[in-house]
């Protein structure tokens, strides 16, 4: 097969079904911004370094620059545009917003993705937990800090739960 | 003579990074199945990667027709430096080493431009600090009328002083687009960035430090060699550094010998902080390194030295004016917050069960907010609608300072009016005739006040006409709490939005024009010295050498404070970034030229688990050089933070007998440093 043949590729992005005719080495993160539209998912190493193309599948953190569209056909994909409910942003999101978690941006929707994967498992976890679930996510403006206080407030005010005191 | 960099390099590569070939393709696959079939021939010759090997007789030149790899060399005394050296109690010297550093903001460049085929008009997006002065490099560079070129810096992610220089693919993007009349884009790849966007820091420095029996500094000698890279940006940050080596003490006599040299590595320039780290670093070691020979705690001997609270104006021996500081206050306020008498009891108790607890201290000054020459103003409009929605246009360029925010806070405040009807407009040439942009500390001192001032005029023009409305004089109207009132009169007030309609409708003074608007330009008279300290205790295990920074405290004064949040934010990356200069990033070349540090597994930018929490405080001394009093905040924790904590690690291997070690603080260093050490 000619590389430049397209063929057909179905994915379910922040729960709308696609069918998309792609070149078959396309990464998961180029048919996203390139073809579905949906630029939040950014560039960063593409070697799997950085975690800029982060996003989520089956609700775990993936690397979209190293993944295949053809292999995630039946998987169920999240990226930042689905975070918001309509107008409404995601807790994670207003409590980013409110503390300036985020400050040239360009890490934040891999942030928020990991992020709330993580509050997805655990649900009021501790500041330990939170490091290293989001180790894998470069920024190189913030100093984490304040992304560490986003996601534990974000986490308390969608829990009624005390933060483990481990894990 | 400085030798022009070829944007194409045809006959000699000088560095690995340097361009030698550019495709153009309608697909990305395509460009680089295209890339792959250019084949460069190369021959090898001997390269000169560090300003050892550069120096030596013999060495093989950067820049052949040059005939030397220095580039620039200056020697410049203050004082009587020989009397200061004249048998003084001691002199202390060392050799110390600001590595090579990479930017790695973490958006890569990258640039897009669009030559249209109907008129003379070229649009270039770059993720860019300066807008307009990569504006006017185009405009020459393509013969172009400025108008004719637009530039736009949209959202940029991160630039820490890469990308404060024009780059070559900016220039060759834009001659392609002009030439194909079709949008042509590049996007720098990591591994690209690594290697051909410009460096940072890269300075070695000998130093002598003569003090007094009981402390007091009485000269301070340095021979400061400053590596270029393969082409100069300027002559290099040397000069800058040289202007700040004082740091915040009283240093009666300075020899300063600089040169610069010409390695084949990439080309050095600005990074967080850009020269004015080196300078703090150096002071900082060297007053701890002073004290420890004096057997000295290193906090009395800075009390001992620093300047004095000043609210006007000081002139260091090397003619830098600083504007206002109080640096015994941030040094007292840091060991407050520490305990660190507390600190210094718990060690020795550490010590005597044979841990490694370390407590480094540094006080830091920092030169920001450039100006004051006659080309580096900032720029502002404020510009209001018939309905009251306010656009504020700035020349500063954001890449997650926050100045969306920071600036519609000064309007909002001169206008009484809500900032969610202020919007902030940058990064767009085609908005402001001209524009400086974001770097050295400077948005908010230049910046911020050319915002200010624009607000000021646009409310002088308002005030006019509220007094108009409310039959009353200008000078008896007062913003207060969103509406305009008659000062003493209870009830007489108008809204902002009653003004605009005003100011383009009925019921103006007769005497005056329609229209709500002011732009300004402010060229400020003099540099801001932020300034601070900062405590960091680490602790090293005997066995492994492994680091833990236990705990890190800042005390840092910006003048007044705009926005706490925004401050704090720039606070905790600076420190990240320094930190990371103590502990984790090197540039490395291999002896051939080749880059070591090409990616994100051998580049340690600190990941979420390596940085400690940090414990922040301030001090508020406003600078009398520009009205709102503010000075800089963006690389204060980068300055403050490198020494802290190499100081810290010195401190906590000082029992070992170990004296210095060069940032980054591996574990293999500080592995190897205990050997050393034990074998003695």
């Amino acid at each position: 097969m000619p590389v430049t043949d397209k063929v057909p590729v179905h994915l379910l992005v922040n729960g709308e079904a696609y069918e998309v005719m792609v070149p078959p080495y396309k990464t998961l993160l180029e048919v996203l911004r390139e073809d579905l539209g949906l630029t939040g998912t950014k560039h960063g190493c593409e070697l799997g370094e950085c975690s800029m193309c982060g996003v989520l599948v089956d609700g775990k953190p993936y690397l979209s620059c190293l993944a295949m569209p053809l292999d995630l056909q039946q998987a169920e994909i999240s990226t930042v545009e689905g975070l918001a409910n309509g107008n409404e942003p995601h807790p994670l999101q207003r409590a980013f917003a409110e503390l300036g978690a985020a400050q040239c941006g360009y890490c934040t929707p891999a942030m928020l993705l990991t992020a709330k994967s993580l509050l997805d498992s655990n649900p009021r976890p501790s500041r330990e937990a939170i490091r290293q679930a989001l180790a894998g996510v470069l920024c190189r403006c913030t100093g984490y800090l304040k992304i560490f206080e986003a996601v534990e407030l974000a986490a308390a005010r969608s829990s009624t739960s005390p933060p483990a005191a481990h894990v | 003579m400085i030798p022009s960099r070829p944007l194409l390099n045809a006959d000699r590569v000088r560095f690995a990074g340097d361009l030698v070939a550019m495709v153009v393709a309608e697909t990305r696959e395509q460009a680089r199945d295209a890339a792959d079939r250019v084949v460069v021939d190369l021959d090898q010759h001997p390269a000169v990667t560090n300003v050892d090997a550069a120096r030596q007789p013999g060495a093989a030149l950067v820049h052949e027709d040059f005939g030397t790899n220095v580039a620039y060399q200056s020697t410049r005394t203050w004082g009587d430096v020989a009397a200061a050296f004249d048998r003084p109690h001691r002199v202390v010297h060392a050799r110390l080493r600001n590595q090579r550093l990479a930017g790695v903001p973490i958006e890569p460049r990258g640039v897009l431009a669009e030559a249209s085929r109907w008129e003379p008009v070229l649009t270039v997006w770059s993720s860019t600090q300066i807008p307009h002065g990569v504006r006017d490099e185009l405009a020459a560079f393509l013969s172009m009328p400025q108008t004719d070129v637009r530039v736009i810096a949209p959202e940029v992610g991160g630039g820490f002083g890469a990308k404060l220089s024009l780059y070559p693919e900016e220039l060759l993007v834009a001659w392609a687009a002009r030439r194909l009349l079709r949008p042509v884009k590049w996007v720098e790849e990591r591994s690209e960035h690594m290697q051909a966007t410009t460096h940072g820091r890269g300075q070695l420095h000998d130093a002598e430090l003569a003090v007094e029996a009981d402390g007091r500094i009485r000269g301070l000698r340095v021979r400061l060699t400053a590596d270029l890279g393969a082409y100069p940006m300027g002559v290099g940050l040397g000069p800058l550094t040289r202007r700040l080596l004082c740091g915040c003490y009283r240093v009666p006599a300075l020899q300063v010998d600089i040169e610069s040299v010409y390695t084949n590595t990439t080309p050095i320039a600005a990074y967080r902080g850009a020269g004015r780290p080196e300078a703090i670093f150096l002071i900082e070691r060297m007053v701890d390194l002073a004290a420890r020979e004096l057997g000295m705690d290193p906090v009395e001997f800075r009390r001992r030295n620093l300047l004095p609270r000043f609210e006007t104006p000081v002139t260091t021996i090397a003619g830098e004016n600083y504007d206002s500081g109080d640096y015994p206050a941030a040094l007292e306020r840091v060991l407050e917050n520490a305990d660190y008498r507390g600190l210094r009891r718990r060690q020795d108790e550490a010590r005597a069960q044979g841990r490694l607890i370390g407590i480094g201290v540094a006080s830091y000054v920092e030169m920001a907010g450039f100006g004051p020459s006659g080309d580096l103003f900032e720029s502002a409009v404020v510009r209001v609608n018939p309905d009251g929605a306010v656009t504020v246009v700035t020349g500063t360029s954001p890449h997650g300072q926050g100045h969306e925010t920071a600036w519609a806070q000064l309007v909002a405040l001169e206008l009484g009016v809500n900032p969610d009807w202020i919007t902030v407009r940058h990064g767009d040439t085609a908005l402001l005739a001209a524009g400086t942009g974001t770097f050295g500390s400077r948005s908010a001192a230049v910046g911020g006040t050319a915002v200010h001032l624009a607000a000021r005029d646009v409310q002088e023009k308002a005030r006019r006409i509220a007094a108009h409305m409310l039959e009353a004089a200008p000078a008896d109207i007062v913003v207060r709490d969103g509406s305009w009132h008659v000062r003493g009169v209870q009830g007489r007030a108008v809204g902002f939005r009653d003004i605009a309609q005003v100011a383009y409708g009925e019921g103006r003074p007769a005497d005056m024009e329609a229209g709500l608007e002011a732009t300004r330009y402010f060229q400020p008279p003099g540099l801001v010295f932020p300034f601070g300290a900062h405590l960091a205790v680490v602790e090293i295990d005997p066995d492994t050498g492994a680091l833990t920074l236990e705990r890190y405290l800042s005390v840092d004064d910006c003048g007044r404070v705009i926005n706490p949040l925004l401050a704090e934010g720039q606070v905790h990356g600076g420190l990240a970034q320094g930190i990371a200069q103590a502990l984790y990033e090197e540039v490395a070349y291999g002896p051939d030229g080749e880059l070591l540090t090409g990616n994100l597994t051998t580049y340690l930018v600190p990941t979420a688990p390596d940085l400690p929490s940090f414990s922040l405080d301030r001090t508020v001394t406003p600078s009398p050089v520009n009205p709102l009093g503010v000075k800089g905040i963006g690389e204060s924790a980068t300055i403050g933070s490198t020494p802290a904590v190499v100081n810290a690690v010195v401190d906590a291997l000082a029992p070992l007998g170990v004296r210095e070690i060069d940032p980054p603080c591996t574990p293999e260093k500080i592995w190897n440093a205990m050997l050393a050490s034990r074998s003695r």
